[in-house]
């Protein structure tokens, strides 16, 4: 009995180090499945474990800068269930009627006059203030720069120190990156002439994304938030790379674009609308790329971990805890992957752009 | 679909970090580090042409130590090979004169003896006339030391002139 | 007993047909290299590229899914 009991301790220290997002007391399917969804989405605080969390402030833009805790929210404010009809998922939210706001799905809502929020079909009808919160996913992202920062700035004062010799120590980790994002990324894509003015955005988006996609697998505080897996997150470098990649197209670039040579005029209004797609697809493919892999990866882990719990039997352990640091460490891949695939593309579409022509 | 749908407050964080971080480190990381990176790639590019620029050289150094010793080695054996000559030619020489000399010493010699010879003959011919000579006298004064023997001389010599 | 959603069965397709594109790539890079092992890096690299670009689509149907699944 005894060992048994600490096998089961064993591996509930394990799980604990894996899932401390993942929360004792829930139990069942659909919980299991909210506790994931949760995890992975963006939330005003930072729950560490059972009741514990750290509290975030709030900033809010509604006539004025507001700024409040979250505790507010979370800890001094009611919870109101809401009346829904038979059958369809129960809903309820948090209110704080002194502040008059209320949080419902991690979203920020005014109250009305009544100091309650109106439903319908499930959604909240209520204003929403424009939301500038620090929330986890915007804390993950300071740990991040930072992380990449005092990194960086480092191996910078080690070549200041030491010249131009060979590195050593933290430089000796970042430098071949950086030799490998100028010459496999940079080099190998854009024309010789213009790709060193390309290097320092392709090598920022690939320490960004490679730093918070590893901050994203620590389970702990400074990481664990799902910052590389937010869409929001993604849409922004996405962007990036749309607009670097149209500002720096030149003639020939836009040429093919408004016509494509080789092609009747007759086809043209329909090829310009597909062209313009076109150009618009390529960062919106990275957007989902990167969203979609890192979210994809904190599912597959959580839902590993969660079998113990959908089953309530410690047992399940041996199953789960394999599986889920297999995936981790298929995860610490994938994180390096996505970094150099989201730099390797952004460099292919401004190629493209500055390309010359060349029939 | 909360799930895709973007956050203005993150959107806007994310943006300003990412941007602040793209020209800090711009500004203060990637320019130095890349420009260390290219001083001591071009150092060790610089180095390695110099070491293959100093491989030529001692190559050359090489090629021209080689054909030095070479020449030495050509001037060597040709020193050696007159030496061998000269000794050869002295020893030939040298064997030439001692034969000439041997035969002329021959030669003197043959000449002496033949000179000896002669003279000796020489003498021996004096000797013997001289002794004919006493031998005559002896005979004659034999012969005529009596009336008789020289009457019966006389005789004979008369007979022997009869004959003619 | 059956439950779930047909989103499931949605993700599982976009899945089996990411799988059977990559592990062709797979194949054919496996081919390349074996035919070709000096340009071992360069096919890599290409290989990468397009199951990048194969799992993007696939990832398509994968979010269109968790769509379904989360409502």
């Amino acid at each position: 009995m005894a060992f048994k009991n600490v096998i089961k301790s064993v591996f509930l220290t394990c799980l604990a180090i894996f899932s401390l997002n993942v929360s004792f007391a829930n139990s069942g399917k659909e919980k299991e499945k909210l506790e994931i969804m949760h995890h992975i989405s963006d939330a005003h605080e930072w729950h560490l474990f059972g009741e514990t969390a750290v509290y975030l402030p709030i900033i809010l833009i509604d006539g004025g800068l507001k700024t409040f805790s979250s505790k507010e929210l979370y800890h001094h404010g009611t919870v109101v269930n809401v009346q829904v009809p038979e059958g369809s998922e129960p809903i309820e939210y948090i209110a704080n009627a002194e502040l008059g706001y209320a949080i419902c799905h991690e979203k920020i809502y005014k109250l009305d006059a009544n100091g309650e929020l109106t439903f319908h079909e499930g959604h909240p009808k209520n204003l929403k203030p424009l939301d500038f919160s620090i929330t986890k996913n915007t804390l993950s992202l300071f740990f991040g720069a930072t992380i990449i920062l005092v990194l960086m700035f480092s191996t910078a004062s080690f070549y200041k120190k030491n010249g131009a010799v060979a590195p050593k120590g933290l430089a000796k980790f970042i430098e071949p990156l950086i030799v490998f994002v100028r010459d496999d990324i940079a080099k190998a894509n854009l024309p010789k002439s213009k790709y060193l003015k390309y290097t320092p955005y392709l090598l920022t988006i690939f320490f960004f994304i490679f730093f918070n996609n590893l901050l994203g697998l620590v389970p702990i505080l400074p990481g664990g938030a799902n910052l590389t897996g937010n869409i929001s997150v993604t849409i922004v470098l996405a962007t990036l790379t749309l607009l670097i990649t149209v500002f720096s197209g030149n003639k020939n670039y836009w040429k093919h674009i408004f016509a494509t040579p080789g092609v009747p005029i007759a086809l043209l209004p329909i090829m310009v609308p597909i062209e313009i797609v076109g150009v618009l697809t390529k960062p919106f493919a990275l957007m989902i790329r990167l969203f979609a892999n890192m979210t994809a990866g904190h599912i597959i882990i959580l839902s590993l971990i969660s079998i113990i719990f959908v089953n309530e039997n410690a047992a399940w352990g041996f199953l789960s805890v394999p599986m889920g640091l297999f995936i981790s460490v298929l995860e610490l891949l994938v994180a390096f992957l996505q970094a150099y695939l989201f730099a390797l593309l952004s460099s292919l579409f401004i190629s493209a752009a500055v390309e010359e022509a060349h029939h | 679909m909360d799930l895709v749908t973007p956050n203005l407050g993150l959107m806007f964080w994310t943006g300003l970090i990412f941007v602040l971080l793209l020209f800090i480190l711009t500004k203060f990381i990637w320019k130095p580090i890349l420009s260390a990176v290219n001083t001591r790639e071009k150092s060790i590019s610089d180095s390695l042409e110099l070491a293959e620029k100093t491989m030529a050289e001692m190559k050359s150094l090489q090629s021209q130590n080689e054909n030095l010793l070479k020449e030495a080695r050509a001037e060597r054996d040709a020193i050696v090979r007159d030496a061998k000559e000269i000794a050869t030619k002295m020893v030939e020489e040298s064997k030439n004169t001692a034969k000439t000399e041997a035969e002329k010493i021959i030669t003197s010699a043959r000449e002496a003896i033949n000179n000896e010879k002669v003279s000796a003959m020489a003498e021996l011919k004096i000797q013997i006339a001289e002794f004919s000579i006493q031998i005559a006298e002896k005979v004659v004064r034999g012969e005529l030391s009596s009336d008789e023997k020289q009457k019966a001389l006389s005789e004979k010599l008369a007979s022997d002139f009869q004959l003619n | 007993m059956i439950y779930g959603s047909i989103a499931a069965i949605g993700a599982g397709l976009a899945v089996l047909g990411a799988g059977l594109g990559i592990g062709r790539i797979g194949g054919s890079a496996m081919d390349a290299i074996a035919r070709q092992p000096e340009a071992a890096g360069k096919i890599q690299g290409a290989m990468i590229i397009a199951a990048a670009l194969i799992e993007g689509v696939a990832l398509f149907g994968v979010v269109v899914g968790m769509l379904g699944g989360a409502k």
